[in-house]
């Protein structure tokens, strides 16, 4: 008996806005020229805020946080396919798409000054809690679209995360899970090369991280991740077969982490620079740029209108944040825990209580010495 | 009222909850078709049906995670843990995730959810499958952690449970599964979490205890009465987080004497949490040390030794005689 093929897979690549900004209009989306704008804003902003934020950080006003600088496109991109009522899981890059959606500049602000106030934000926005512990939210996506499937709702889940997190085991559940019930997510692997310093050939020995949708059951594309149109579409089929029945998909966007991990990092130690300079050559915002020229959308003066507008907005946001973060009361530390505290806790918060209006009294006797 | 065993109680909460609130979802590895490796919801899939009681992959981590994400989406999952000690694959998504949410979010996520998972040693099970890891869920704040004794209350916790804003750990003692019936009441029944029980009152001393080893506390305190001509208080504690500090204290400053049993291994064990809390609260009352008695420090062994390592009547007792003489 000879042997037989009993399978055979493919991976697709999609790019539809290349590195120099021409397109290809056979497979260009008929985005509304508002979204355009829409879009350039928010990546403009993303990248505005990560260098005011490492400002702060410098200052020590802010706290260790993660550079999205170089992937501006990719959670964007992907988010445009989502309507109002979908879940959206971020990871802690996905800055451009959050302000995408809506989310609050201050939230972010507050999260990385250190501040559980800046993971409250509106309830209808319905995007999930910024995760730290690497793919422990692909889970919780499967979750959430699960509920929507056994409601009968129409809704879509779209969770982020990084190529580290492919190594993750629930990452693997995930998949398995959201296969076997066929549940409506999407999950977008932003793959930036690195997971802190290992690089993406150490992370997994599979030639492309989409193909391992294939042994969960269902496909997986690679997309150009700096590409907001490649991205776009891919999530729009995505969540297209999601919401009519037919399961999930992996999409991982190619992309680079132009920035380091976080503030304490130092890349120079694991990459070259001219790595990272044949990767700026393909910067999601030059060629979004570019784009938006050659459509008669964009100018030297807008640009220089819209960067006074968001600077504006951020430096609000920072006084805002620090408003906040200035009034935020330490004992409030116990007060969400539970719904209810219980009598030991309400002990422990007296306790906290009387030790912090101790050492206030203190160090206000000592400044007034 | 109907004489019932654990299994039926905690079956008769689930079926009676799940009629009553569509948003309940009951599942795990083997719990639909099968009705659970002990049977604990059996019948669940021909009543409700599949979109609400299903079977999972092997997949601890993934049905506390899935879990998660249902109860932030507003549903009401009631998942099943095969053996409390597969929990170790899942621990990062219940303590650190489900846990947190609440915290972490100010309020804007919860997770009100309930995991489920036999547990505990006595029934001559293989490996791994005998665990009392319940204090490692004790130093994870935001879960709530409840062990009935009985099926009455195992019943009337598990709705309360249910019920819950919060994750509950609900730990079933499977050697009391099937061991003893119990008159449990057709209507419904909710018992407080966080409310220990006074099962019997006495005046000498007070047993502290929870799980399956509820039934030799009691055998042994009427062995002890008799023998020592004393009356003994015992304390079953239904909820381990958060503990019932205040029936443990007001009974310890009455007897003065106490002995604290169960069946995880001793050091740094609920027990101790028990003692601290009495020395805090209550050091001058006592005539005698605290004592405990528990599994030693050591795996739970293969079950042919188990009888060696569980605490048993004679060494509860012994604890009690020397507590009394001190």
């Amino acid at each position: 008996m000879p042997r037989q093929q009993l399978a055979q897979f493919h991976v697709d690549y999609l790019q539809i806005l290349d590195e120099n900004g021409r397109v290809d209009t056979t497979l260009e989306p008929p985005l509304p020229e508002a979204t355009l704008w829409q879009v350039h804003r928010c990546m403009t902003l993303a990248r505005m805020l990560d260098r005011r934020m490492h400002i702060l950080q410098q200052q020590g006003r802010l706290g260790t946080f993660p550079s999205c600088y170089g992937q501006e496109a990719a959670g964007l991109g992907c988010v445009l396919a989502l309507r109002q009522d979908d879940w959206l899981v971020p990871c802690y890059r996905e800055n451009s798409a959050l302000l995408y959606r809506g989310l609050p500049l201050h939230n972010l602000l507050l999260f990385w000054m250190g501040l559980e106030e800046g993971a409250y934000w509106p309830r209808e926005l319905r995007v999930l809690s910024i995760p730290i512990l690497i793919g422990s939210q692909t889970l919780h996506a499967v979750g959430l679209a699960l509920a929507s499937q056994i409601r009968g709702a129409n809704e879509v889940t779209m969770v982020f995360f990084g190529d580290g997190a492919t190594s993750e085991g629930d990452f693997h559940e995930a998949c398995n899970l959201a296969g076997v019930y066929q549940a409506p997510v999407v999950f977008v692997c932003v793959n930036n090369q690195y997971a802190i310093s290992v690089p993406r050939s150490q992370q997994s020995r599979s030639e492309t991280l989409a193909q391992k949708a294939i042994a969960y059951g269902f496909p997986g594309l690679v997309v150009d991740g700096n590409d907001v149109l490649a991205c776009y579409v891919a999530a729009q089929e995505a969540v297209e077969r999601a919401r009519l029945g037919r399961g999930p998909t992996l999409l991982e966007c190619l992309t680079y982490r132009l920035g380091p991990h976080t503030t304490a990092d130092d890349p120079r130690r694991y990459r070259s620079e001219q790595e990272r300079q044949q990767w700026e050559a393909r910067d999601p915002l030059k060629r979004w740029r570019i784009y938006l020229e050659q459509r008669g959308l964009w100018s030297e003066q807008q640009q220089a209108e819209l960067e006074r507008e968001l600077q504006a907005e951020i430096e609000l946001a920072v006084h805002q944040a620090e408003q906040i973060a200035a009034h935020a009361d330490p004992l409030e530390m116990f007060d969400f825990v539970y719904a209810e505290l219980s009598p030991d806790l309400l002990a422990q918060r007296r306790e906290a209580a009387e030790f912090l209006a101790h050492s206030e009294t203190l160090s206000a006797s000592s400044v007034r010495r | 009222m109907a004489l019932r065993n654990m299994v039926q109680a905690l079956n008769l909460a689930l079926r009676q909850e799940m009629a009553k609130d569509e948003r309940v979802v009951v599942f795990g590895e083997d719990v639909a078709r099968q009705g659970g490796v002990f049977r604990v919801t059996e019948g669940l899939l021909d009543q409700f049906g599949g979109r609400r009681v299903f079977d999972t992959p092997v997949s601890e981590a993934g049905i506390i995670g899935i879990s998660t994400g249902l109860a932030l989406a507003g549903m009401r999952p009631v998942c099943e843990i095969q053996f409390s000690g597969f929990m170790f694959n899942a621990l990062h998504q219940l303590g650190l995730m489900a846990a947190r949410y609440r915290c972490r979010s100010r309020g804007l996520f919860s997770v009100p959810m309930v995991v489920r998972a036999p547990w505990g040693g006595g029934v001559r099970a293989l490996e791994l499958h005998n665990e009392s890891e319940e204090a490692v869920y004790a130093q994870m704040p935001g879960l709530k952690v409840v062990i009935p004794s009985r099926p009455r209350r195992a019943r009337a916790l598990l709705l309360a449970s249910i019920r819950d804003p919060d994750p509950v750990v609900f730990l079933e003692p499977k050697r009391v599964y099937r061991s003893l019936r119990e008159e449990v009441p057709d209507d419904e029944e909710v018992f407080p979490i966080g409310e220990a029980e006074i099962i019997r009152h006495g005046r000498h001393l007070t047993l502290i205890t929870y799980g399956a080893l509820l039934q030799e506390c009691l055998q042994a305190v009427e062995q002890a009465e008799r023998d020592f001509q004393v009356s003994i208080e015992v304390i079953d504690l239904l909820t381990i987080v958060p503990l019932d500090t205040r029936t443990i204290v007001e009974s310890v400053q009455k007897t003065g004497r106490c002995v604290v049993v169960h069946e995880a291994p001793r050091s740094c064990g609920i027990a101790s949490e028990i003692i601290a809390r009495i020395n805090e609260q209550c050091l001058l009352y006592l005539h005698a040390p605290v004592a405990r008695v528990t599994g030693y420090d050591i795996p739970y062994p293969f079950f042919a030794r188990e009888h060696a390592y569980l605490p048993n009547v004679p060494r509860i007792l012994d604890a009690i005689r020397r507590t009394l003489e001190f």
